[in-house]
């Protein structure tokens, strides 16, 4: 009875602020959940931000501009709001407020995204740039690819860019 | 054929999915999921959810105080 038919929902996550890796990852969850869609989330650029394995600011990456970009740009704990950001404060008072009202935090949703099977993806350009090696994001990435690939995995779906 | 419970009331979007979705996929076929839900978005949308993933929404029942139990049959 399951899988009556499969829909497919593949967000690119250029951006590694606070708010909308929560849009991407609430639409993940919510269309795999609700919607049963097949999701995927190919992370890019700022976006890696948030699979990096290491949560906090490290000297992430090979070469030492690239050590020093890991470390400004940081991990998930560090992924700051588009606006009104105040040196970081802002993301740590919104996420007080989430849980405050109940409403699943980034952290929540990317948990229940793994758990749902959402196919996690990285850009390996970008990791180029960075100087990020696989190792460096969290096993739950399944793959580091290309255009072409993310063309033909979200062959046939809608295409949402973040 | 076992019936199990959940509670979902103090969820928001998406978590109520998230959860109904996670609990379904523990059962076996032919289990029954009894999901307490809040009046409005989940209570449209929660049923819709479930018939589109293959299954039987059974029953839906007003409980009181702005809450309804879905019954759905893996």
């Amino acid at each position: 009875m399951e899988n009556k038919k499969t829909k497919k929902l593949s967000i690119i996550c250029f951006s590694g602020d606070f708010d909308k890796l929560v849009a991407a990852f609430t639409l993940a969850t919510g269309a795999s959940s609700a919607g049963n869609y097949e999701v995927n989330l190919f992370f890019t650029f700022w976006g890696l931000n948030a699979v990096k394995k290491n949560r906090n600011r490290s000297f992430t990456g090979k070469g030492l501009l690239a050590k020093v970009f890991g470390f400004l740009m940081g991990g998930i704990n560090n992924v700051p709001l588009s606006r009104l950001n105040f040196f970081g404060i802002s993301p740590k008072l919104m996420t007080y407020l989430m849980r405050k009202r109940n409403v699943a935090t980034l952290k929540d949703l990317i948990e229940a995204s793994k758990m749902l099977g959402v196919n996690l993806y990285a850009c390996e350009m970008s990791m180029v740039i960075l100087g990020l090696k696989k190792e460096d994001l969290i096993p739950e990435i399944r793959e580091v690819l290309g255009v072409a690939k993310f063309l033909e995995y979200s062959e046939g779906g809608d295409r949402i860019f973040i | 054929m076992a019936v199990f419970r959940l509670d979902i009331t103090g969820e928001h979007c998406p978590m109520t999915f998230v959860k109904t979705k996670l609990k379904l996929s523990e059962l076996h076929e032919g289990d029954i999921l009894e999901v307490l839900v809040r009046e409005g978005e989940p209570l449209e949308n929660i049923p819709q959810s479930a018939r589109e993933q293959g299954f039987e929404v059974i029953k839906i029942e007003n409980v009181g105080k702005g809450n309804y139990q879905i019954s759905i049959r893996k």
